[in-house]
């Protein structure tokens, strides 16, 4: 494995650690339920994918074959992510779980 | 007989194929024959569940929706990451999305859109599937939030699938 390949993928380990752990800082900080949401089903999103690639680029490097496998675990996961995001907003809806005051607008019951 | 042998969906079968091919080890005599027996069979099953088959006029458009949309959740994700730092209070909004897409597919491809851009979550499409509720985390109005997500991904989708 060449330096910058180590360089690089040490590089997305970290992006991906750092916000991943911003995402789980999002769901201590944000005010209420729908803004907690954001946090994790997001900023993860992104530090997954930085995790995802240093994970190809290691295993390309390493002649172990292309890492096919890693990326249709993104795939998967981005394509999961927003339903079960949207899951759990109509379950709030549906529950009537209250809003911090500093929010526009309301949520609809039908 | 043989009209059990049809692929009611190409698209649907050829995805399930190939991704069969990504998920066992190389591909292989074996590989090959269950990627075709899953191809045929899972949409088979699920037939039920597409009352209206999805219908692609302009597929040719989607790698480059993609890009954009890879491009945005970069950008996006940086954003709330900033938020989630600064000492300040978001300004969350619930926006009502008057919606212009028809067919189910796209509106659920838009939502899904919608919901992986951080910053932006799809709660809820109403019942006669015009109108899309989005929580915005942080936002100035409800108006720039429509405006923008019009102009980068509606637009697009129409185009592919009118």
């Amino acid at each position: 494995m060449s330096l910058f390949s180590e360089y690089l993928i040490s590089g997305l380990l970290l992006i991906g650690g750092a916000f991943t752990l911003i995402g789980a800082l999002g769901l201590a900080r944000l005010p209420d339920f729908f803004t907690r949401l954001h946090g994790p089903t997001k900023a993860t999103t992104l530090g997954v994918g930085a995790i995802m690639l240093s994970s190809v680029i290691y295993f390309s490097s390493t002649d172990q074959g292309l890492g096919i496998s890693e990326i249709l675990i993104t795939v998967f996961l981005f394509l999961t992510a927003p339903v079960s995001a949207n899951m759990l907003a109509k379950a709030a809806m549906h529950l009537g779980v209250r809003t911090t005051d500093s929010t526009e607008g309301n949520p609809w019951e039908q | 007989m043989l009209d059990r042998l049809r692929f009611p969906q190409p698209w649907l079968s050829l995805i399930l194929f190939v991704t069969w091919q990504f998920l066992s080890e190389g591909i292989s005599g074996a590989s090959v024959v269950m990627g075709l027996l899953l191809a045929w069979a899972i949409p088979q099953i699920t037939e039920g569940f597409w009352p209206e088959k999805p219908a692609f006029v302009k597929a040719r458009r989607l790698p480059m929706y993609l890009a954009v949309l890879l491009w945005d959740i970069v950008v996006a994700s940086i954003s709330v990451a900033k938020l989630i730092l600064s000492p300040r209070q978001p300004k969350p909004i619930f926006v009502c999305y008057p919606l212009q897409l028809e067919h189910p597919l796209a509106i659920s491809i838009l939502a899904s859109t919608i919901s992986l851009t951080p910053g932006t979550v799809s709660a809820d499409v109403s019942d006669d599937q015009r109108i899309l509720l989005i929580h915005t985390l942080d936002a100035e109005s409800s108006e720039e939030v429509i405006d923008a997500i019009h102009k980068r991904y509606e637009k697009p989708l129409m185009e592919m699938f009118q």
